[in-house]
């Protein structure tokens, strides 16, 4: 897989959302920077509480209202957390849409799959209604519904969870929006089925040229489907570069400790190296490296300051002091 | 113990079966269709041997819970026998039962839901030894310590109440719970599911170890088929309630036999970033285990049925291989 040399459609410029909640403020994302290009797929890896989500969600600002956002989300040359309503309402959906994880509490479920199609293209498109519905079907059609014309006046509950996230993926494309933001799309779905949805997404991505973004807490669906990666810990990116790479040699403690915490498909019934404790707490302030707590690199310099994301390689960062000790035990073993 | 009981299995299901009669809808009621019947479990046979874990795979729908369920009489199977240590499980009653119940536990996915909010974790422990009449009087709080040890949690966990833990911490609690009873099986239903990768490895090293430390027996059912592999012994492919295929899970990942088994296994992300392929690991959906095909199960969706394959249900059989596979064209060179 090449490095993508395409020109950022999205550029995420130190992202900052924090809660205020009654128990105090919680900073849910912290100093976020990233990009994603035309055709290519970024994925946003994390555990839970890692702050992947809230910041696939304060790109289009749809955060609750106890959120602060902070920092520059720049799409087309503008700034979306600076940008009036009125401005953001045109972005949501027709040029940036968003799938999530469960399409049943996202779909209206007293509305035909068709008016939800509909109201899309009504919004966005200027079409007369019968080339909407002739849209409609073929948005079906493209997502791999079979019988477009007839299930296109199904209602969701008709439909399987996996044909729920299809119909879903058509709505979202019913815009043709350039870019794609999907929080977790395939999590609530059987292995097979979330197979299907993630070669569809792919080839989406592909035949017309829209980027995406993918929230996901599976290393595996990030292997099989992303570009470039970045892993997320306590609210901020720890690591990101090319996918191959990062894989191949993490740069970061934290990624290198998660990808080793997995079985392997080798040794058999051996102990498996988890990471030890629990991810911290984001409503106390976090002195030094999230990660120095639970990791085996960790040095008193770790604890006195967060390292900043350092250049590990090409088009490769990472926010660790034991960095190169990483890259050097890579190249041994 | 003699010979023949050593050899045989700890666990042994035969044939078993489980249903549940749906609520007939009102279309249903006024078109004078019979409630609609799901087979949750059906003709489920396999064995469990002492110490060894048996992983049970399969997609929603495939009726892995509720055989879990059935085998510790949580649900009462409509047919079939569940034999432990030879004694038909599903006839005991009164203090055999008992006596059973204390030998098998089960694990489930959520610990949160598993455990009473309103008891410390040391009384949940005791309560369970007092039950069972396993300790009396200082010996109770002593085992409780012994438990809170096995399972890696502080001591100071006994009085404190389960809201207090993390999802890792609260299933190490479950584990603790089931293992107070002093059991020879283990039956867990999804037991990491819950959890972030990173504490999932906590746990299954816990199981790991366990097993090792007191010859426990596992059955371990999951979705997840990279800990299944790296769990299991023996393996069992469930599809809409029946076995397709089960024996050593090392052999079943390197050369699965039955066409659902290799979609099941080509569809799983792997975790090397390779060459993305668009193709599909197996066409269509998942079918309703109201109305599933007839047949083999997964034919409407097997890249190489067969007429035969739409008119009879294919027994789970060696078909010239080394374990059974319920497929009418394994061993005919056609897969």
């Amino acid at each position: 897989m090449s490095a993508r040399l395409t020109e950022p459609v999205l550029r995420v410029d130190n992202l900052g959302v924090r809660f205020d909640t009654p128990r105090g403020a919680v900073n849910a994302v912290s100093g976020v920077s990233l990009t994603v290009g035309a055709g290519e797929v970024l994925g946003l890896v994390g555990e839970s509480g890692s702050g992947k989500s809230v910041t696939l969600r304060a790109l289009m600002r749809l955060l609750r209202r106890n959120a602060t956002a902070s920092g520059r989300v720049i799409w087309r040359g503008e700034d979306l957390l600076a940008a009036p309503e009125r401005r953001l309402r045109e972005v949501r959906g027709r040029e940036i849409a968003m799938i999530f994880q469960e399409p049943m509490t996202a779909l209206n479920p007293v509305l035909t799959i068709a008016q939800q199609i509909d109201e899309s293209l009504v919004a966005h498109r200027n079409l007369d209604e019968r080339a909407r519905r002739a849209r409609a079907v073929e948005l079906l059609d493209l997502v791999g519904i079979p019988s477009a014309s007839v299930r296109l006046d199904n209602y969701p509950h008709e439909f399987s969870g996996g044909m729920r996230q299809r119909a879903m993926i058509a709505i979202a494309l019913a815009a043709e929006p350039s870019l794609l933001l999907a929080d977790e799309p395939t999590t609530a779905l059987d292995v097979t089925i979330q197979d299907q949805i993630l070669k569809l997404l792919l080839g989406l991505v592909a035949d017309l040229g829209m980027a995406m973004i993918l929230v996901t807490h599976d290393l595996g669906v990030v292997a099989e489907t992303c570009d470039r990666v970045c892993v997320m810990y306590a609210g901020r990116v720890v690591e990101s570069g090319p996918v191959s790479a990062v894989f191949a040699s993490p740069r970061h403690a934290y990624t290198h400790a998660l990808l080793r915490s997995m079985p392997s498909g080798e040794a058999a019934r051996q102990p498996l190296t988890p990471i030890q404790g629990q991810p911290p707490r984001l409503d106390r302030p976090i002195v030094g490296c999230a990660f120095a707590p639970r990791c085996a690199f960790v040095m008193d310099a770790c604890r006195a300051a967060t390292p900043p994301l350092m250049l590990v390689g090409e088009g490769r960062e990472a926010a660790c002091l034991a960095a190169d000790r990483l890259a050097a035990l890579e190249t041994v073993a | 113990m003699n010979a023949v009981a050593a050899s045989a299995p700890l666990l042994e299901v035969d044939d078993l079966g489980k249903s549940f009669t749906l609520r007939r809808t009102a279309w249903d009621g006024l078109r004078g269709r019979a409630a609609p019947v799901l087979r949750a479990v059906n003709g489920v046979s396999f064995a469990v041997e002492r110490g060894r874990t048996l992983g049970i795979v399969g997609e929603s729908g495939c009726g892995k819970s509720t055989l879990a369920r059935c085998l510790v009489r949580l649900l009462e199977p409509d047919n079939g026998s569940v034999r432990f240590e030879g004694v038909d499980v599903l006839r005991l009653e009164g203090a055999e039962r008992r006596a059973f119940n204390r030998r098998v536990q089960m694990v489930f996915q959520d610990p949160y839901g598993s455990l009473n909010p309103r008891l410390s974790v040391g009384d949940c422990l005791s309560e369970a030894l007092v039950v069972h009449d396993l300790a009396r009087g200082p010996a109770v709080a002593r085992r409780v310590e012994e438990l809170l040890d096995l399972v890696h949690l502080p001591r100071d966990a006994a009085d404190r109440y389960p809201h207090e833990f993390s999802g890792g911490q609260r299933q190490r609690i479950g584990i603790a719970r089931a293992l107070a009873v002093e059991p020879s099986l283990i039956i867990a239903d999804e037991p990491v599911s819950a959890l972030d990768v990173s504490v999932q490895a906590q746990i299954v090293n816990l199981f790991l170890e366990l097993q090792e430390r007191l010859g426990l027996a596992l059955v371990f059912i999951t979705h997840d088929l990279r800990l299944v592999r790296h769990v299991s012994h023996d393996l069992a492919v469930m599809y809409l309630g029946r076995v397709l295929e089960t024996g050593p899970t090392e052999r079943i990942f390197s050369a699965p036999r039955h066409p659902y088994t290799q979609a099941l296994l080509a569809a799983a992300p792997q975790m090397t970033p390779r060459r993305r392929s668009r193709d599909e690991a197996v066409r269509g959906e998942l079918p309703s285990p109201v109305a599933p095909p007839p047949g083999c199960a997964f034919h409407p969706r097997c890249p190489i049925a067969q007429p035969i394959c739409r008119e009879r249900v294919p027994a789970l059989e060696p078909r010239g291989g080394d374990w059974p596979v319920a497929c009418h064209l394994a061993g005919s060179g056609a897969s």
